[in-house]
């Protein structure tokens, strides 16, 4: 279970200001889910929380520890109990599915050789996809490969997680069921976890915190009840075709 | 007016051209302190530099094998009407191998293996890093230079001077061959003149220069591939600016490493 705190952070790349002095707190075991148009800086912000990216200015608090101010090695030690679900899964092209979950725990952990089997064949189970342990990512669906990118995510336990878009470009059912799974997750391993997504009807199943970006800041923050219910144009504007579609009896 | 501003454009440009080129010279000299800041540390990746050895040697070795064979035949095929027009015909098969263990089989199996194998490096490293594999790496709090960066370079400094000393053994064998195919000479001899022409001193330069080879094309497909940008198409220019650049270096190094080399072994 981690705290993160975010306070006063700005990102511009050049002329374009991303994130304009952002300040957002998520508590322990806290969904908080993400909004915003695309390019509003939405995985800026998970790139800067895990320091992929260096922000301009403000700072980001991970179990109160600055990760701006820390060193390589504090900041790996860090980085070891969080997991990131990339929009593309991210799996290592060149390993096999097996290879790519041992990946982390090889070089990060002192699991014996049959705990890591276990470990492997846990998550496997937990992701409906014990049969794929031996195949390579090019032999994998997109639903399957982002399967298996939540299932090396949480392999080594993380007590924070970061989805960036987990079900973006899957089918609605596939979908829901990578939404369903996550929440799963997060009562197993009693997970924080920021998700950032525009996929209403996941945010429905996981969230129970909400934030919109829109100009680089935070327009709305709050339930996600009163988000999609609230007046203001540019919300009703964002989420109406995503309430169409839930109309339409899409779950 | 028209002829000025022209003027200016292309003054302009080519002062935009150097400045990417500078650039780059120093982001791959600071890619070159960052490996050898790495590669004394550890954890040491023994199994992924094997791998890469492994893969290298075996993917290059066909073209190797054609390239070192065709070097030493063509080269005494072209030679032997003029050294037996200054009656020196007993001297080919030394001059053959001279060459060939000194210059021609260490720089063009480097160029060869910078084709092959730093355009390689370019674009698995470029495309691992649009799709945002290195980023992963680096998230896990697996340090990506060490893992793909140290065990490339480190394999390729290896593998280069084993591929050469091959190269090497091939060329003199096609130089064999075109001079038996024409003066009917011995295997035996042919060995006898080599012996008696070239020292081992001579293969030390040539060889000691294929470790510095090695290591420009690991460095620099590793650098053009580590820090692509600009998605598939900047994969794309990774792997063919990896070939053009590490075969400019091989080139530049060998005039200045054959210069070091021959005042310290002659």
């Amino acid at each position: 279970m981690i705290e993160v705190e975010i306070k006063n952070l700005s990102k511009s790349f050049g002329d374009l200001v991303v994130l304009d002095n952002i300040s957002l707190n998520i508590q322990e075991q806290e969904n908080v889910v993400v909004f915003g148009r695309s390019g509003s800086g939405k995985s800026v912000l998970l790139k800067c929380i895990v320091r992929l990216m260096e922000p301009d200015s403000g700072d980001i608090l991970i179990e109160g520890q600055n990760i701006r101010n820390v060193s390589l090695k504090k900041l790996n030690e860090l980085r070891k109990y969080i997991g990131f679900l990339f929009q593309s899964a991210a799996l290592y092209d060149s390993m096999s599915v097996r290879e790519n979950l041992e990946f982390p725990l090889i070089r990060n952990f002192n699991f014996s050789p049959a705990e890591r089997e276990r470990k492997i064949k846990d998550v496997l189970e937990k992701v409906s996809l014990e049969d794929s342990i031996d195949k390579m990512p090019a032999e994998l669906s997109g639903g399957m490969k982002k399967r298996i990118g939540l299932a090396r995510t949480i392999i080594t336990e993380p007590r924070l997680i970061l989805y960036d878009e987990p079900t973006t470009g899957l089918d609605p059912i596939t979908s829901k069921e990578i939404s369903q799974l996550i929440v799963e997750l997060q009562k197993d391993l009693h997970t924080t976890s920021i998700i950032v997504t525009h996929d209403l009807i996941c945010a429905k199943i996981i969230a129970t915190h909400a934030v919109v970006l829109k100009d680089g800041k935070i327009r709305y923050e709050g339930n996600l009840e009163k988000l999609t219910s609230n007046g203001d144009p540019f919300l009703k504007d964002f989420f109406s075709n995503e309430i169409l579609e839930v109309k339409n009896g899409r779950i | 007016m028209e002829t000025s501003s022209g003027l200016q454009n292309n003054l302009s440009i080519t002062g935009k051209r150097l400045l990417e080129f500078f650039t780059m010279v120093a982001g791959i000299f600071m890619f070159s302190v960052d490996f050898f800041k790495n590669v004394f540390f550890p954890p040491y990746e023994f199994a992924e530099i094997k791998k890469h050895m492994d893969e290298l040697g075996v993917k290059t070795l066909p073209i190797i094998s054609i390239t070192g064979f065709i070097i030493g035949l063509v080269l005494a095929m072209q030679s032997e009407p003029v050294m037996i027009r200054f009656g020196a015909g007993s001297y080919l098969p030394g001059m053959v191998a001279l060459s060939v263990v000194r210059e021609l089989g260490p720089v063009i199996t480097a160029l060869i293996f910078a084709g092959r194998v730093s355009s390689g490096i370019g674009a698995e490293l470029g495309s691992m890093r649009v799709t945002e594999q290195i980023d992963a790496m680096e998230v896990s709090a697996i340090h990506p230079f060490k893992f793909l960066v140290v065990t490339r370079v480190l394999a390729c400094t290896l593998i280069l001077p084993m591929l050469t000393v091959y190269a090497i053994f091939l060329g003199l064998f096609g130089g064999f061959l075109a001079i038996f195919l024409s003066q009917n000479i011995s295997l035996q001899l042919y060995i006898n003149a080599i012996i008696r022409s070239v020292e081992f001193a001579d293969f030390i330069p040539g060889i000691v220069k294929t470790f510095f080879f090695g290591f420009i094309v690991g460095i620099v497909g590793s650098y053009k591939g580590y820090n692509t940008d600009n998605g598939t198409v900047g994969v794309g220019r990774a792997s063919t600016s990896s070939v053009v650049v590490s075969s400019l270096l091989i080139l530049v190094f060998d005039m200045l490493l054959g210069k070091i080399t021959v005042s310290l072994w002659s």
